[in-house]
């Protein structure tokens, strides 16, 4: 086991992984990383047979040093970085040494970053996951001074890695499917709904995110209405009819009219929009939302297919000479599927 | 229509959710019929859990399709009359010390047609059930309050009530495990909490268990704030 040192770090940072599933009967959502890809991207590239806990960084990330050589890489959000005047790029991977300064930026495009190390952060273990949940009172933001023990990499001279990341920053349109309330909305305000530019409003965190947009509320019918299951995704029309679209860290049940769910793969598409970015909703069928599920296991084996050995142009390389520059041997499974 | 006729959905709640509506309304047939449907829904998928009129089957779409899960919905539902149903006998019976008191359960009286002390009498006679947890971790959906309890929702939010504060919505008692908003009207507090972070049970509560409140002062719930369950005794019940 090692530590990682938090010399210094920004508002909002948790540890974060791929939550609790299976507690919703006890009002406990599964919870874990807003963007779910970025862990699986950061598993794909550090080798790790599935996503382990990570620090989750909500639009700037802070200073930190290890006490032993560990590979570390930067997801999500599109954050600058470098380790003593190295420049650490977006989704790749690059060995941090004991002695050394990592400093992680704020988010240039993207609302949520992630710092991950190959043997993932350890952390408190509630119920199966590391991941903070804040509404349950589980775990806390990082603070400067903590000191949090990481899991061993046991190949920390595995050569860089890159990924090139699926696009889903800066906004776009979000695929929806129906849920059980989409009836309760008449038809011309659904075709309303789904014609309307939004954009993200400044109030957005790891229980949902509010959408602005221009014209009147989308109304439903919502008399009597009993509360009911939530999950993530779900566009919520609050009281003054205004969608707010839930996330990881949603309530599991509520009582406000829902016009349809957010699909899983576009749900990183919606967390990582910054304030302002434009956002828009576009219908598909049940068998059409269904048709896209894919597996995790199956996306990070897909990244696992995708990934590149880092080349790095040598101007950019301060200690070039310490580099094996002849054979290209890598720790021999990073390309492999398994 | 009032929502509360009991006409089984079975529909669709996200990529790896069949939830199975039987009505739009809360009521006691509906809880019922959610009661008997959660527990022999068990299998059907992976993760079956009861709200208040709906239960929802989470599955895995690597394991089962949507087709197969909603065709084992769809045959237990054709097998029986779901309207009609009663409560199961409950397997548990908690028995809550509870201060009744303050000005919103004064408010609350009159809403619902009540004098204070004839409001206190019922809230105490109310053999209640857990309907449903949700919302934040652990917190229960306590019901069913008599038709004159279906009272609105106050015209403000009321920006904190404490942890452990009960409060009545819609012919329901939900019981607050943290601190919190609520457009809701306070009339009680207790010093149980059904989400104990820490405890190696942490969700105290299971959908089913009957629950009664005994009025204690508000000097008492203070002084039973330490107590492991705030004073609460779970009773095994035939």
């Amino acid at each position: 086991m090692s530590v990682l040192r938090v010399l210094d770090i920004a508002p909002g940072v948790t540890v974060q992984d791929m939550g609790r599933p299976g507690w919703i009967a006890k009002g406990l959502a599964r919870g874990g990383a807003a963007d779910r890809l970025a862990l699986l991207e950061a598993a794909a590239l550090l080798g790790q047979h599935h996503p382990l806990a990570a620090l989750e960084m909500a639009g700037a990330g802070g200073r930190f040093a290890v006490d032993a050589p560990t590979r570390i890489c930067l997801t999500g959000a599109r954050m600058k970085a470098e380790i003593e005047g190295r420049p650490l790029g977006h989704c790749e991977t690059a060995l941090l040494a004991p002695g050394e300064v990592l400093r992680v930026g704020g988010a240039q495009a993207g609302a949520y970053g992630y710092l991950a190390f190959a043997g993932g952060v350890l952390g408190e273990e509630w119920l199966g996951a590391r991941a903070a949940h804040l509404l349950a009172g589980v775990g806390r933001f990082v603070a400067a001074g903590d000191d949090i023990a990481l899991g061993p990499d046991d190949a920390p001279e595995a050569a860089a890695l890159v990924l090139e990341p699926e696009p889903r920053l800066g906004g776009g349109a979000l695929r929806v499917m129906p849920g059980p309330q989409s009836g309760l909305f008449a038809p011309e305000v659904r075709a309303r709904f789904f014609g309307t530019e939004f954009s993200r409003a400044p109030q957005a965190n790891r229980q949902g995110v509010r959408l602005d947009f221009e014209g009147p509320a989308f109304e439903s019918e919502t008399s009597g209405l009993a509360s009911d299951f939530i999950t993530g995704g779900d566009i919520q029309m609050t009281g003054d009819g205004r969608p707010y679209v839930l996330l990881a860290e949603s309530q599991t049940v509520g009582g406000y009219p829902r016009i349809g769910t957010v699909i899983a793969a576009d749900l990183p598409r919606l967390a990582q929009a910054q304030a302002g970015e434009a956002l828009r909703f576009q219908e598909v069928s049940l068998a059409e939302a269904d048709a896209a599920w894919e597996s995790e296991a199956a996306v990070q084996a897909r990244l696992r297919k995708a990934l590149r050995p880092r080349l790095r142009d040598p101007r950019d390389i301060p200690d070039l000479l310490s580099y094996q520059l002849v054979s290209g041997v890598t720790g021999g499974n990073e390309l492999e599927d398994e | 229509m009032d929502g509360a006729e009991i006409t089984p959905e079975v529909l669709p709640l996200g990529q790896d959710g069949v939830l199975v509506r039987f009505a739009r309304a809360v009521s006691p047939q509906a809880s019922a019929a959610v009661a008997r449907f959660a527990a022999e829904a068990e299998g059907l998928a992976e993760e079956v859990a009861p709200a208040l009129a709906s239960v929802l089957l989470r599955f895995d779409p690597g394991r089962r399709t949507r087709a197969e899960v909603v065709a084992g919905a769809e045959a237990l539902l054709a097998a029986q009359d779901w309207g009609g149903l009663y409560d199961p006998p409950p397997r548990r019976l908690w028995r809550v010390p509870v201060a009744l008191e303050g000005e919103p359960l004064a408010e609350a009286a009159e809403l619902a047609g009540l004098t204070e002390a004839e409001a206190r009498a019922e809230l105490l006679a109310a053999e209640l059930r857990v309907r449903a947890i949700g919302f934040a971790p652990g917190m229960p959906y306590l019901g069913y309050l008599p038709e004159h309890w279906n009272i609105p929702r106050q015209r403000d939010l009321t920006p904190k009530v404490p942890a452990g504060a009960l409060v009545v919505a819609v012919r329901q008692l939900v019981l607050f495990p943290t601190d919190t908003v609520t457009g809701w009207r306070m009339v009680g507090r207790c010093a149980f909490r059904p989400f104990r972070r820490e405890a190696e049970a942490p969700f105290v509560l299971s959908p089913g268990d009957a629950l009664r409140f005994e009025a204690v002062t508000a000097g008492e719930v203070e002084a039973l704030e330490g107590e492991p369950l705030g004073g609460a005794i779970c009773e095994g019940a035939a």
